[in-house]
């Protein structure tokens, strides 16, 4: 018998979510993380989780909820998706801000207009300056997994810090799929109550996120930024604890599949990475030296743990569900700069696939794969209709 | 190995349920599995898929299905205007909802065509022409033998309880045996 149960991913999701313990508890139905939050409420509802479910009129206010609950001292969570992230958005620059271990799931879909309710993740990618670490999963297990882990990274003393769990729309929520979820036992000794440095407490007066005039502001920029290099060793740290409480390996900042001797090596975030791993798998039996790094952790970026993985390969393909517009792709973007002026030089491609829950078929990949050896992409896009009337642009 | 089902429905019909349960069955028979639906703001009566993957080694590959092992249909009304059989494997099985010969459908495919009469089945025991879901599993597994019967019993009282398990059982293994004496020539 395969350890775990036969369960749809939202639902895994929240039973995790409960193990955690949060106290507050405050999110906006948005296809399509609802399920989720449907079974949150439910579990709440049921009294099965000692927690306070607050409703609220739409994605800004449930930011703020969880802020305020976590400022005065509490584990919190919420979760959202596309147009529901992006309202929270000036919500979530305060939270980096003020330094609040808030845990949430981002449930990747698209952003409007033209409306799509489909999975990319352009949502959490336009998040990535806000001082939240990202973590993103390659399956419903994983999401479970790095949702216990996020809490632990967030509310470490030595980080203090907003951690999003990032997971493919619809790809992992609504896919059924076998998950071992631990013991409440297990995710207490693992996770202990939250333990607040600070927090607002009317015997002890304080203020969070004032007012920083040209004096101040950038010194809390410049914290941030030095967190945020120092928490890639805690959440690594706590990958390998996690390792040894539950004997399921995490992988903690990125995970190399068949790279060490690899002469392209795949870069991908989230749930493709599965069915790249698969075409890895078949190249590798015609004898092609191809492997895939799956980057977990995006923010932090770790610069230095890519370049010793990455320095000897010779193409690098960077697979990504989202687009700078005007500029390239965010990870590509991030991956040249790692290589730049260093001694090792990859060829660096980037290619832009499944936007807007656009199919991600092994033959898309293994023509990606084949196009980045014979030219440097910039950002091509993979998978383009060729019916529809791009004529105009292409010229 | 890995094993690959595609479910053609329209939305409403149940098919999300199909692949819940051959995923479910697929688990108590200790394998891996992955199901999902092809997804979508849903419109009642939108024609649509649902997906199942089964193996022995946990599933990775996320896409939808295109070289299909098996295809189920549960709209006879699809055959118009739909290719169910695109990709089939030659060497698979087509299991429809139709009172028709494999032969009257016209399918393109080289793979084998069996058909069921599951929305007579379900009226007889359901009293509900459109609950065919069950009654498709049946013949699909008198079929392959893909997923044991007690696997399969496990999960339809996993999914449904009390008269709607009770039911939905007895469809199923109405199916199968109409199958079964089919190929025993009963």
């Amino acid at each position: 018998m395969v350890k775990g149960r036969m369960l749809q991913g939202a639902r895994a999701m929240a039973e995790m979510c409960a193990l955690c313990r949060p106290k507050v508890i405050s999110a906006y139905p948005i296809t399509p993380q609802t399920l989720i939050v449907e079974e949150l409420s439910q579990i709440v509802a049921d009294g099965d989780l000692e927690a306070e479910f607050i409703n609220v009129e739409g994605e800004h206010s449930a930011a703020s909820v969880v802020l305020g609950a976590a400022a005065v001292g509490v584990r919190v969570f919420t979760c959202s998706s596309s147009q529901g992230l992006l309202l929270m958005s000036e919500v979530i620059f305060n939270i980096a801000g003020m330094r609040l271990p808030v845990v949430m799931i981002c449930v990747n879909r698209s952003v409007s207009a033209p409306l799509n309710i489909w999975n990319d993740q352009q949502d959490s990618i336009i998040m990535r300056d806000s001082g939240w670490i990202q973590l993103y999963a390659e399956n419903n297990q994983e999401t479970c997994d790095l949702l216990l882990q996020a809490h632990k990274i967030a509310e470490d003393h030595r980080v203090m810090l907003p951690a999003m769990v990032c997971c493919d729309g619809y790809v992992l929520p609504h896919a059924y799929e076998i998950v071992d979820l631990p013991s409440q036992a297990e995710v207490d000794a693992f996770l202990p109550s939250y333990d607040p440095i600070y927090k607002l407490d009317i015997d002890n007066p304080t203020t969070m996120g004032a007012f920083a005039d040209p004096e101040k502001y950038m010194e809390t920029r410049y914290m941030i930024q030095e967190t945020m290099k120092k928490s890639l060793s805690v959440i690594e740290e706590v990958a390998r604890d996690f390792g040894s409480s539950f004997g399921r390996s995490s992988y903690g900042l990125f995970e190399k599949y068949r790279v060490d001797d690899a002469s392209t090596v795949v870069v991908a975030l989230g749930s493709m990475a599965g069915t790249i791993k698969d075409v890895v798998d078949e190249l590798r039996d015609q004898g092609e030296k191809v492997g895939i790094l799956r980057l977990i952790c995006y923010r932090p970026f770790p610069k230095e743990a890519l370049y010793e993985a990455l320095s000897a390969a010779e193409n690098i393909v960077i697979m990504e569900k989202d687009i700078s517009l005007g500029g390239s792709g965010a990870v590509a973007t991030d991956m040249r700069a790692v290589f730049y002026g260093r001694e090792a030089c990859p060829r660096i491609s980037g290619f832009i696939l499944g936007l807007g829950g656009r199919d991600i078929t092994v033959d898309d990949i293994k023509t990606t794969i084949s196009k980045a050896q014979h030219q440097v992409a910039d950002a091509d896009f993979v998978g383009l209709k060729e019916d529809l009337e791009l004529e105009g642009i292409n010229g | 190995m890995m094993k690959e089902i595609r479910v053609h429905a329209r939305a409403g019909q149940g098919a999300i349920t199909t692949a819940t349960i051959l995923a479910n069955a697929a688990f108590e028979d200790g394998k891996y599995a992955l199901s999902f639906p092809t997804f979508g703001a849903a419109r009642m009566g939108a024609p649509m898929n649902a997906f199942v993957r089964i193996g022995d080694a946990p599933i990775r590959v996320r896409s939808q299905i295109y070289k299909p092992d098996y295809v189920l249909v549960q709209d006879p009304s699809l055959l118009r205007g739909f290719d169910v059989v695109a990709g089939l494997k030659p060497d698979g099985l087509a299991v429809i909802n139709s009172t028709r010969k494999p032969s009257e459908l016209g399918l393109k495919t080289q793979a084998r065509v069996l058909t069921t009469p599951a929305a007579r089945i379900a009226k007889e025991i359901m009293g509900r022409a459109d609950r065919v879901n069950t009654a498709l599993i049946g013949a699909f597994i008198a079929a392959t033998g893909e997923l044991t019967m007690e696997a399969i019993e496990k999960a339809i009282y996993t999914r449904f309880s009390g008269k709607a398990a009770e039911s939905n059982w007895k469809a199923l293994v109405a199916a199968y045996d109409e199958v079964k004496n089919r190929e025993n020539g009963l």
